[in-house]
């Protein structure tokens, strides 16, 4: 099958999902973060490779941090950036979503970067501009229901690799909510086809989709066990409304079990990461001494973070 | 077309340099033959002349026709741009277009008091108003063919010529 994500030429035209995705595009966008990240160290915090372009935020489903840290990267590529809270405003009043996007593409959009409650939307409006001879046009899905944040994913591959060098000899564990969790899920296929010899899902069972196992993830339900001999451990955000939804008895309880303390962190290696994508809520799933503590790479990631999606930009503006 | 010899070039460069730069002169290279060069010169000749690398590709002009190249190396200016004399330094001096990116990037570190470039090689066919302050040699070069610095494990250099222009 054709993959929309690329174009006639096979290079990256869209970021639609890391599932899929091979390595050699994966691994060339860390590698292009790597410069982006001392941009940041500098008097003139920008680069002028957008100049000129224009980056819509279609932000079909709240979001601060994810739409702010887009826009940060936008702007150092020197791109001009609109925003639109969509939940707000044309939807309301009918209009479709290829309609909205038509309209935004009347107006020069030269980046659409998409965040949708619906698993997929990027994905059709992707498709969509393919479709019309207008691949010109990207696309940066910024997280589309269970679906995908293929971005979040490459921030965390990236962070990874800054402080563990090889995927090739690491074990990671990504504990919670995986069920409802595109973070984990676009991090599984990236680790994966990084040839990560060992990825492991922490969480009780009513948060772990039955078939994770067929994407060669081992589960745990035990979080000691689980957290024996890792290198990263990746703590997911633990969505309240869970909580209505009956699959959790209370938060004390899911902190007992699946909250990450010292005590517990001390079954991974002396040296293992910690990950959060945040926000993140303090004595639900993490510690305030872990997330604070030495082992924690919790705001480094939001710095790669910026470097990372600056690295997307460009190369799908580069074409 | 002979090739002049890269060792004689090179040290042709040093001596036109000796005596003329500032002795506090910061030796910018442009990745990745001007990086080597920078290296060596600073080496070669006297002063206290710390090395700095620039990568020009967030700022080439060619962005729309040509993307980001696969291997963006990290701008790396270890000393304080504003108020220094740099010497930027390359391989090949050919459009001046590199050159014009560099100057560009150096400015959002810092304004510098002054800006000089040496190249090894000056193969004509400007298309930017950009003349080098010290040249090694100076040689007419088909459009189509690339001028190709080299680096040996010994640091020794070699210069060849490539088929497919710059």
């Amino acid at each position: 099958m054709h993959n929309p994500q690329l174009n006639a030429a096979g290079e990256l035209t869209h970021l639609l999902t890391l599932e899929g995705l091979p390595a050699e595009f994966i691994v060339r966008i860390l590698d292009t973060a790597v410069p982006f990240v001392s941009i940041a160290e500098r008097d003139v915090k920008k680069v002028p490779l957008l100049r000129g372009r224009s980056v819509f935020n279609l932000f079909f489903e709240s979001s601060t941090r994810t739409r702010t840290t887009f826009e940060i990267a936008a702007k150092r590529l020197s791109a001009d950036v609109i925003n639109l809270n969509i939940g707000v405003s044309s939807t309301s009043k009918g209009e479709t979503l290829l309609d909205t996007v038509d309209n935004l593409v009347a107006m020069n959009a030269d980046m659409f970067v998409v965040r949708h409650s619906q698993s997929g939307a990027p994905h059709l409006i992707a498709a969509h501009l393919n479709r019309t001879g207008r691949a010109h046009v990207h696309v940066v899905n910024a997280g589309d229901g269970r679906h995908a944040h293929p971005t979040q994913g490459l921030l965390d591959l990236f962070t990874i690799r800054h402080y563990k060098k090889d995927f090739r000899r690491l074990t990671v564990a990504i504990v919670g909510d995986v069920l409802h969790s595109r973070v984990a899920r676009s991090l599984i296929h990236g680790l994966t086809t990084l040839e990560t010899p060992e990825v492991r899902a922490i969480g009780p069972k009513t948060l772990l989709p039955t078939a994770v196992q067929s994407l060669g993830v081992h589960v745990y339900h035990d979080m000691r066990e689980g957290l024996a001999g890792c290198d990263v451990v990746v703590m997911l955000r633990l969505q309240s409304e869970r909580m209505r939804g009956a699959l959790l008895p209370s938060p004390g309880e899911y902190f007992k079990h699946y909250g990450l303390t010292a005590e517990k962190l001390a079954m991974a290696k002396p040296d293992a990461i910690v990950m959060h994508p945040g926000p993140m809520n303090r004595g639900i799933e993490i510690d305030s001494a872990v997330a604070d503590g030495d082992r924690s790479v919790i705001l480094p990631q939001v710095t790669f973070g910026i470097a990372v999606r600056m690295a997307v930009m460009s190369i799908l503006a580069g074409g | 077309m002979a090739l002049p010899d890269a060792e004689q070039t090179y040290a042709a460069l040093a001596d036109r340099m000796r005596g003329a730069i500032a002795f506090d002169a910061k030796f910018v290279g442009i990745y990745s033959g001007g990086a080597w060069l920078a290296e060596r010169l600073a080496q070669t000749i006297e002063g206290d002349h710390p090395v700095g690398y620039i990568d020009v590709s967030f700022y080439r002009d060619d962005f729309d026709r040509k993307g980001l190249k696969p291997e963006v190396k990290r701008t790396q200016l270890p000393f304080e741009v504003e108020g220094a004399t740099i010497v930027l330094v390359d391989d090949v001096l050919y459009t001046g277009r590199s050159v014009r990116a560099a100057v560009n990037e150096l400015f959002d570190y810092g304004r510098p008091a002054r800006i000089e470039l040496a190249v090894l090689v000056d193969r004509g066919g400007r298309e930017l108003p950009i003349e080098a302050t010290y040249v090694g040699a100076r040689l007419a070069v088909a459009r189509d063919l690339s001028i190709v610095l080299s680096r040996a494990a010994d640091g020794r250099f070699a210069i060849t010529a490539e088929a497919g222009g710059a």
